[in-house]
Parts: structure tokens; sequence; C-alpha cells
């Protein structure tokens, strides 16, 4: 962590009309390579946070603070000039493999049109290099992938496919907002796999966003706690896992470790650890 | 029974196609000119027989169906070439403008396509130009509406996200996903829109507002053969059963693309 940061968020507040901010103040930074993991429930702020680094929250929402990937500043720049960045230097990889490719388009060219769009490669070139995506994310007949329109694949498969049109740019960061949430537990550990694989073969920094501390120590070195739009703890996988802080983590590693609990015994829930300020308490 | 609506479809347009073009060079009599005794039933030599001014109805019929195909196509096309940019431009509008612009097209629809015919034929004379053009403007709000609806659904998707998330511009996110999604949508209605086309035009071509006498149309067909209705209705039918079957060929057509075009109907999960 001693070479500059590849992205470094400062004090990233998003706000959506007169509601409270979904996120607040949150800073983090994620060092070239690093997998970072950000984990939290359902309405914590995570996929927010995750959107404003692509630049992709709709036009009524207000963010503030600080998101610098490299020397440039991402808050602020129009959709035009973030487009140039999505893609190349950062792109995302989301939770729905069955609604995240265009189902009136064949998988190779889905892949293919991100390719060209950056690169300029011709079309026959392109289409070697999207199958040798195709193989990277493990697949063994990329040329019948290719062909087949999304339809025609089945889930794992499909987030495959979502995960090659991310990575074939060579991305030097790449955000997964739950990619392997719609997944069974099965095709989930293949498609953690390919990612893992994938990732060092780019030698992409990532930043993984889950419900699932199991998923997370799979793939993240740091683990980055999100609660109620502010992060509350941060770590090393390790530390967290053994040395927990905030009673909301403590119950987080607890349902994690189902292994620890006798036989018969009650199975722990976060809220054995951490209470919850009352409905309109903030 | 899949594929047979689209064989049907193709069938009945392709003959209204082929009398249209069989009749720029080739009819039986002139279809503007008198060929024998007023009002003969079918015969021989007139295998529809003859009309009140004793001009051949298969003549006619076949010659007809021209401005029918020319008027549909064209007022069609100007619809779509016109609505459906419109339709992804006001998509993209912020919510407040897409407003305008809506209410604005409900003003333009509460005129019908008649009156803006009529306003039209005032301004540059009544012609079957005049028609089709006034046909096709006054059809421009629904594919905008169908357009815009549909390009709402499909910008509001997850691949439209995952793919400005890989970095691809608005406008290649129209053009390559967008358009391709509602296409299905935008065929439906252009096949509602060129049996309404046909319909209008026959109506303007009533009110003398569309193309000039002589020169047939299916439209001034059926308004000739009202006064002989009593005595004569197979006048009225020839044409009538002529516009049915151009209006279902392109009913039936438009649902079997629609199914062809669309992969998730096409094949079975696999």
């Amino acid at each position: 962590m001693t070479a500059s940061p590849l992205l470094d968020v400062r004090d990233l507040t998003v706000a959506f009309g007169r509601r409270p901010p979904a996120v607040r103040g949150v800073s983090f930074t994620v060092a070239p390579g690093q997998r970072l993991g950000l984990i939290g429930e359902s309405g914590s702020g995570k996929t927010v946070t995750s959107l404003a680094i692509m630049g992709l929250l709709p036009d009524y929402a207000r963010v503030t603070g600080s998101i610098r990937l490299g020397d440039a500043e991402l808050v602020g720049r129009s959709d035009r000039s973030m487009a140039e960045v999505r893609g190349d230097e950062i792109t995302m990889i989301f939770q729905e493999p069955m609604t995240a490719l265009d189902p009136t388009m064949r998988c190779g060219r889905q892949v293919a049109e991100v390719l060209r769009l950056h690169a300029g490669a011709e079309a026959g070139p392109a289409r070697e290099r999207v199958l040798a995506m195709l193989a990277e994310v493990g697949f063994d007949d990329p040329e019948r992938v290719a062909d087949s329109y999304p339809h025609q694949l089945s889930g794992g498969q499909r987030q495959r496919v979502v995960t090659a049109m991310a990575l074939i740019n060579s991305p030097d960061l790449v955000i997964c907002d739950e990619p392997t949430t719609a997944l069974d537990v099965t095709v989930q550990a293949r498609v953690l796999q390919v990612l893992d694989r994938v990732l060092t073969l780019e030698n992409a920094a990532c930043l993984f966003i889950t419900h699932d501390l199991a998923v997370v120590s799979q793939l993240c070195s740091d683990i980055l706690v999100m609660l109620d739009g502010e992060i509350v703890e941060a770590g090393s996988t390790a530390e967290i896992f053994d040395a927990p802080q905030h009673p909301y983590t403590r119950g987080l590693v607890a349902t994690a470790r189902l292994d620890l609990v006798p036989p018969g015994g009650r199975l722990p829930t976060v809220d054995d650890f951490y209470t919850r300020p009352a409905e309109g308490a903030r | 029974m899949r594929g047979l609506e689209l064989r049907v479809g193709a069938v009945l347009v392709t003959l209204v196609v082929a009398a249209a073009l069989l009749s720029r060079f080739w009819t039986p009599y002139d279809p503007t000119m008198p060929a024998g005794a007023r009002l003969q039933p079918a015969s021989a030599a007139h295998p529809l027989g003859t009309d009140a001014f004793g001009r051949d109805l298969l003549s006619r019929l076949l010659a007809g169906a021209q401005s029918t195909v020319y008027v549909g196509v064209i007022a069609v096309g100007i619809a779509v070439l016109i609505g459906v940019p419109l339709g992804l431009w006001a998509a993209q509008l912020p919510g407040r403008a897409s407003e305008v612009l809506l209410r604005a097209t409900d003003v333009a629809q509460a005129f019908p396509a008649l009156l803006l015919a009529i306003l039209l034929a005032g301004l540059f004379g009544g012609s079957t130009e005049t028609a089709m053009v006034a046909i096709g403007l006054a059809s421009i709000p629904q594919f905008l509406r169908v357009a815009r609806a549909g390009a709402l659904q499909v910008l509001a998707s997850d691949f439209v996200l995952a793919a400005r998330a890989c970095g691809i511009g608005r406008l290649a996110i129209a053009r390559t996903h967008v358009l391709p999604n509602i296409a299905p949508l935008v065929g439906v209605q252009a096949t509602v829109s060129f049996a309404l086309a046909i319909l209008a035009e026959a109506a303007l071509s009533y009110l003398g507002l569309g193309t000039r006498p002589p020169t047939p149309t299916w439209g001034s067909m059926l308004q000739q053969a009202q006064s002989v209705w009593f005595a004569h209705p197979e006048q009225a039918v020839i044409p009538g059963v002529a516009i049915a079957v151009a209006v279902l060929g392109f009913n039936l057509l438009g649902d079997g693309l629609r199914e062809h075009l669309d992969p998730r109907l096409r094949e079975e999960v696999a």
C-alpha cells in the first residue's frame, strides 16, 4: 500500500432528493492489483457507491466529495467524458446475468462491441480476441458461445460472458456488484474461480461488492464493512475474521462461521450482536 | 403452427404487390376508359364485369393496387423515419421535457388525418402525394409513442447499464441495443398503420382529396359503387375484398415477422 493508490475515494456522499444521504462520508483507497471486498446488507449503500464511481447514477443524484482514478477526478465529469473512462480503465460486472446481456444480440458480438469501441480494432482480429477472451473465462467451445444468443446459455455461462465483456479491454479496476448472488452455489464457485484467474491474468484491481462474507473471503485480501451508508470497519480479511471490532461485523462473522455452532444449537443472527437504531432515529 | 402466419401474409402481400407491378406494364383493358357495356356481370371478356362507366373491373382492380401500395409504403415510411428517431430522442430527454413533447403529440393526434389532408389539399391541391404526406404526418405520433415507450423500457434494462459500464456511448446504445429491441414493436405498429393508411386513402379519394379520377384506387372504386349498391353489390364487394386482403396480408406478415425476428420466440430455450 505504499505506491500511490489506483482509486482514491474521499468523503463520498450521495443523496437522492430530500431523503437522508444513501452514502455518507465514505473514504477508501484501492491499490493497483488489490482485491477489496465491500460488504453490507441490502440498502447499505454499496451499490450506490459503485455506481457513483462508474458515473452511472441517475441525473437527480447529488454526489459530493472526491473520487480520484490515478490523477483524474471523476466527480462532476460529464457522461460523455466518463464513457471514455468506462470500459477502458474501470468497468463493472452486474449481479443479474439473466438480464445483463442484450437478448437480440449474439454473445460474441456483444463482447466485440466493447472491444471495437475502445481499441478501434478491425473485425477479423476482433473476432480472434473475443474468442481468446471467451476461452480465458473458461469456455471450451468459444466459437459456439460467440454464436449463441443469451437465452441459449445458462446463468453461469452468461455471467462468464459478462465477465469477458468487462475484462476484454484489460481495465485497471473491475467493480463486481454481487456477481454471484443470482447463481446457485456450485456455479458460484466456478464463476469465482474464473474471476480470480482472469483478474490475476489481466493484473486488474477489484472492488468486490457482496453481502456474503464467505464469498468475499475467497477472493479478497481486504474488506470494508458498510452499514447504513457509512463504512463501519476496514481491515484485512484475516483481521476481520479473527478480531471483528464493530458489533455488526461480529454478527456478520458469526453468521458466516456456522461450523462453530454446536449441532442442534440455535443459529446466530446479526441482530444477536447488533441492535439497530429505531426507524427514524437517525 | 409457427411460420404459417408469415407464409400466408407473405403470399397475400406478394399478390397485392405483384398486381401493382403487373398493372404498370399490362392490364386487360385501359383502366381509365370504357371497354364495353355498363355494369356487365362477369364474362369471358370481362372476368369481373364492368363498372358504371363500362370500364373493365379487373383492370381497375389491378391498377388500383398501385396507389394502395404506393400510398401505404410512403405514408408508413414517412411516419417511421420521422417518428422513431423522435421517439428515441424523447426517451433520452429528462422527465419534464419528455412530458411536454408527449403533450404536444397529444395535440397533434387530436387533429384527424382527414383534417390535415384537407388543409394540405387546400394549400397544395388534392393529389396522391398530398394524401400520402398527410397520412404519413398524421401517423408520426403513433410511432413516436411506440418508439419512446419501447426505448424507455430498453434503456432501463440491465444490459444497457452493463453496456454503459463497458464504455459504450448513448448513440451507439440507441443504434445497437435499443433499435433492434424495439423493431418488433415498430413492425407491428407499421402493419396497423399500413392498414389504416389504406383505409384513409380510400376515404380521401372518396372526398376528392386523394388520387384524382379517373386514376383508379380501391377507395374510389368503393365510393363509386355506392350509388349502385342495391342493384349491383358486387361493384362494392370486389374492391372491398381487395382492401380486406391487403390489410389482412400486412397484418399477418407483421405478426409473422415479429416471431421470426425475435430470437426469444424463434427458438425454444435451450
